[in-house]
């Protein structure tokens, strides 16, 4: 790229709710992080999905989690990137396994508080089995969660 | 009607454009060129073509490429999903046609200009949907990411280390420098280079990536039966198998129980099922390798080693000419070319031909997968 990024290119990318998936985002926005949760047999379902690939139901609940959990793994991606994302890069990216229920896993990012930027954890702070904790962050009228180092 | 697909058609006839970062010549065109090449080879004229087979991602339809050539009426045509995941699917898709009688000439192509046209993660908005509401949003952007999260898991549960990934991106690198038509021909890949170069998706580095690549190639597949007056040795489809395992949430599966075990072994086990013979008989493989980490992914996957034996396979020169299974005798995705695998398929039919430039001697059978991590496919060659 010869030319500077403009003002939209620096937005990091906001999630795009599906049908399934617009429970958990407006959760988010009132700080919860919840879960799909089938009404008729209990398990917890991620992504969220019209019914229970365990009973057929198509009722569900969203069931609130602890907000606690360890690194599965993590990246650190270097350009070439988007440009919002070159411009901290690199950052992490980790995959959160969640103490409630460690079969359902979530991308996000390991931050020194909720609105600090993604690089703002020292790379070699990053673990997999290192605890974590949801905090919430509202980026361009959406709420993301993001996730601070937890107590070990 | 055939009640097994097992060698009952053949491949006859590859064909291929040059390999370049940048080719003038559009897709369309390319596709056209590895088209014709292939039913040259066979010795099979455009006219006779009554089935195609292809997968997505591909920009050229068979409708275009059926006028430009100059195909016959088409009785039978196919698209794979899932972009590199359905290479070898096109194959298996016209074997199955083919035997049961749907078609008699077959071609199935892939036409690339990856090299100089845009990288299809740029286009992110359009992925925002289903499933990348969950991952792109925090920086997941790329297939590189993407994998290479998978990776950092694997590492971290079976010792596997980045030397491990550096002897597959060596093997690779080694077979194309002796193969004149890759673009890493005469361009030798050190420790050192590996080591020190850039990263892209740490744990990943530079050369643990494939190469984008602008070029195209084909293939032409009849039965076994018409197979005997072609030009070339058949080249025979012995088994073909897709695999989606439960659960499975393409290149992210994260949401898998088990994330390490990817669609490899779904198709793996359909694939032995359906064969005479079983990993110990393979002479040699062609192992779709977008990435590196795909390789001992995919290894145990098709039960040449155990679970978490992958990276510890690549070890003493096993995947070099002369070790226990030579890989990717073309140089690969990672070194020959990158087109979604389809150079794996015909560099399968060059080594059962005996005309591989990095020949295993006496290769009588060969393994051909296509993209793991994504919903995938395999063939299994004999000659
Ligand atoms: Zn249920």
């Amino acid at each position: 790229m010869t030319t500077a990024p403009g003002a939209d290119e620096l937005q990091l990318l906001l999630p795009v709710p599906d049908e399934d998936g617009a429970p958990f985002w407006e959760y988010a926005a009132r700080g919860e992080l919840r879960v799909q949760a089938c009404t008729s047999c209990g398990r917890l379902r991620f992504p969220p999905r019209p019914c229970c690939p365990h009973c057929g139901s198509f009722e569900s609940e969203w069931r609130l989690m602890s907000g606690r959990g360890r690194i599965w793994s993590y990246v650190l991606p270097h350009p070439p990137l988007l440009p919002a994302y070159a411009a901290q890069a690199p950052y992490n990216v980790i995959l959160v396994e969640l103490s409630d229920a460690p079969h359902i896993r979530l991308a996000g990012n390991l931050v020194a508080s909720a609105d600090a930027p993604l690089d703002s954890v020292d790379p070699s702070r990053l673990r997999i089995g290192a605890q974590v904790q949801v905090v919430f962050t509202e980026t361009g009228g959406m709420t993301v969660p993001r996730w601070i180092p937890g107590k070990s | 009607m055939a009640a097994t697909l097992k060698d009952a058609t053949a491949i006859v006839g590859i064909g291929q454009t040059p390999f370049a970062k940048r080719l003038p010549a559009s897709e369309k065109e390319l596709a056209c060129r590895a088209i014709l090449a292939a039913l040259a080879d066979a010795g099979i004229a455009p006219g006779e073509v009554d089935a195609f087979a292809s997968y997505t991602m591909e920009e050229t339809d068979e409708v275009e490429v059926a006028k430009a050539i100059g195909a016959g009426d088409v009785t039978f045509f196919s698209k794979v999903g899932y972009g590199g995941g359905g290479s070898c699917a096109t194959v298996g898709h016209l074997a199955a046609a083919i035997a049961t009688g749907q078609a008699t000439v077959g071609v199935a192509w892939r036409s690339r200009k990856r090299g100089s046209g845009p990288r299809p993660w740029k286009n992110t908005a359009v992925q925002l949907p289903t499933p990348g509401q969950w991952t792109r949003p925090f920086g997941l952007l790329r297939p590189a990411d993407e994998i290479g999260m998978l990776a950092r898991r694997y590492m971290h549960e079976y010792g596997a280390t980045r030397d491990h990934l550096f002897n597959v991106a060596m093997a690779c690198r080694n077979r194309a420098n002796e193969n004149p038509a890759a673009m890493m021909y005469e361009r030798p890949l050190t420790r050192e280079m590996y080591m020190t170069s850039r990263m892209i998706s740490d744990p990943l580095c530079l050369f643990d990536n494939c190469l984008e690549t602008d070029g195209a190639l084909a293939c032409v597949v009849v039965s076994a039966e018409r197979a005997r007056d072609c030009r070339h040795k058949p080249v025979y489809v012995h088994s073909a198998a897709q695999g989606l395992p439960s659960q499975h949430h393409g290149m992210v599966n994260y949401w898998n129980d088990d994330p390490l075990s990817g669609p490899a072994w779904t198709a793996a086990r359909h694939l032995w099922k359906q064969a005479d013979f079983g990993p110990a008989d393979v002479d040699v493989a062609q192992i779709y390798d977008a990435f590196t980490p795909l390789i001992p992914l995919s290894l145990e996957g098709y039960g040449f080693c155990g679970r978490g034996e992958g990276a510890a396979f690549t070890e003493g020169g096993a995947l070099e000419i002369g070790g226990r299974l030579p890989i990717n005798t073309g140089g690969g995705g990672l070194s020959e070319a990158y087109v979604h695998g389809f150079n794996l398929i015909n560099e399968g039919v060059k080594q059962l031909r005996g005309t591989s430039t990095a020949q295993v001697p006496d290769a009588a059978t060969c393994l051909v997968t296509a993209g793991e991590g994504v919903p995938t496919s395999a063939i299994l060659l004999r000659a």
